[in-house]
């Protein structure tokens, strides 16, 4: 049971979210999804600190982002698999 | 691990239990702060809760305003209390629904005799309260005397990952021993609210859990001028990896475990359904959720936090946890129970729920929080409109 550097919640899910201190560019991270208990390659194309989420595969404006494997809002801006997905790329579908 | 089956506690003349022994010094309004924070620099072992309303208001919003009043006076963690107002009627309706407890309680009002004679026969009032309660002693009491509230703030990713699991693990433990348990945050369930109202019992509390969301979000919509953007999620919230609503709701949802709740209350409503754990329609504001919940006669609260928050309140303890390592490093003075080493995997969430809820019995047992150590007393009333 090694250290993960990504933690995935559902395998419906999009992204993960960064548990180590920062991830570094061109870093390949393990990614551990909590569901199935899977561990799983995932690069990150820049570097991202600890709490934000990484896409796990390539996504077009207007697709749904998946997290607890449950809708958590829409993309607006294109993303590439490895990618900081956050506040720039993605919008609530609330409010 | 074998959960304990009791805690120490202050048995109170209702059959309720208190965490706690204060004596509150409570001013009906605003204006009457001056006096209750003048009693309770004079005599030792009390505190004052000012706060700042009480005054013209009216309808449902008065109506809150006297349930925070008198729940929070009735809270089992809560020995005796001064009540100090400016007119007798609302001091007078006050005391009258603490003293339904039990609990020795009187009221003073200013009007018609100024504030240094009103410090004066308070703070005799108040002596005799203090001495009287300081002989309390702790009994055994059963877990099923523990009224647990529940709410997070300054969130981030590692709370929906972690720290809100571990207490979702905690009630997962502790529902089957009897204890009243409540959550709120209507409009931080926004984006998970139709998985949320699946968790009512009953149809009823299904219905009542959606009406009460429903109404809310209409209000925020009705009164918003942007997208909420930086007010949900906060700006704290996107620092820590935050990026929607829905987002911060799923992780939020992760408090109650696998539970249903049984009932919606009302902001600062006593429940009444017997043990089990509630939904209670409030802010997600830290402060005014903790105050509400505490008026409702919760008598210990678990607040996970991401970033760091800090709150604390005068008369429910609230033990701190978090999952993110950063901030059990840079705000250790602020965290009760760490379970940041669930992301490293050195910890699995079972083992986290009974570190919480050995944390929780040590501080309901009397070890006192870190906000307790550090002085919060975050006392903080809602308003739902303007005064008249």
């Amino acid at each position: 049971m090694s250290r993960p550097d990504l933690i995935i919640h559902d395998e419906k899910d999009n992204v993960g979210v960064v548990v180590i201190e920062t991830t570094k560019k061109g870093q390949e991270c393990s990614a551990w999804i909590m569901e199935n208990d899977l561990t799983v390659k995932v690069p990150s194309t820049n570097d991202v600190p600890l709490g934000h989420k990484i896409a796990l595969k390539d996504l077009k404006v207007g697709d749904t982002i998946f997290k607890y494997g449950h809708d958590i809002g829409k993309v607006v801006k294109e993303i590439k698999k490895g990618e900081h997905v956050h506040v720039h790329n993605v919008k609530t579908k609330k409010w | 691990m074998e959960i304990p089956k009791s805690f120490l506690g202050y048995k109170r003349e209702n059959g309720r239990a208190g965490t706690r022994n204060h004596v509150i010094i409570l001013p009906v309004d605003d204006i009457s702060n001056a006096c209750a924070e003048a009693v309770a620099n004079n005599i030792k072992g009390t505190i004052a809760l000012p706060h700042s309303y009480g005054r013209l208001q009216f309808g449902a919003d008065l109506e809150l305003h006297f349930r925070t009043m008198i729940g929070t006076g009735r809270n089992p963690n809560v020995a005796a209390v001064i009540v100090i107002g400016i007119e007798p009627k609302w001091t007078k309706k006050i005391v009258d629904g603490i003293a339904e407890t039990g609990k020795p309680v009187e009221g003073f009002h200013i009007e018609r005799s100024g504030d240094i004679q009103t410090i004066m026969k308070a703070s005799k009032k108040a002596q005799e309260f203090s001495m009287w309660a300081s002989e309390k002693q702790r009994e055994e009491c059963p877990m099923s005397d523990l009224w647990i509230s529940v709410k997070c703030g300054e969130s981030d990713t590692t709370s929906g990952l972690a720290s809100n699991p571990t207490v979702g693990n905690l009630m997962d433990k502790l529902e089957p021993l009897g204890v009243h348990l409540c959550f709120g945050e209507t409009s931080e369930l926004t984006g998970a609210e139709q998985v949320c109202a699946k968790r009512g019992a009953t149809p009823e509390a299904q219905k009542k859990f959606m009406k009460t969301w429903s109404d809310y979000n209409d209000f925020i919509l009705k009164e918003a001028t942007d997208d909420l953007s930086e007010s949900q999620p906060t700006a704290g919230n996107i620092a820590g990896g935050l990026t929607t609503i829905e987002e911060k709701a799923f992780g939020n949802f992760q408090k109650i475990g696998s539970r249903k709740f049984i009932d919606v209350l009302e902001p600062a409503e006593e429940p009444k359904k017997g043990k089990g754990l509630y939904f209670m329609d409030t802010s997600s504001a830290a402060a005014e959720c903790v105050t509400l919940q505490a008026a409702g006669g919760f008598n210990i609260h678990l607040f996970p936090t991401g970033q760091g928050n800090i709150i604390g309140n005068p008369i429910e303890p609230v033990v701190k946890l978090t999952a993110n390592p950063l901030t059990a490093k840079l705000m250790s003075e602020h965290v009760d129970c760490d379970v940041s080493k669930i992301l490293t995997r050195e910890m699995n969430l079972d083992q986290a729920g009974d570190k919480l809820i050995e944390t929780t019995l040590k501080v309901a047992n009397g070890r006192l929080t870190c906000a307790e150590a550090l002085g919060h007393r975050e006392f903080v009333m809602t308003k739902l409109y303007r005064s008249a």
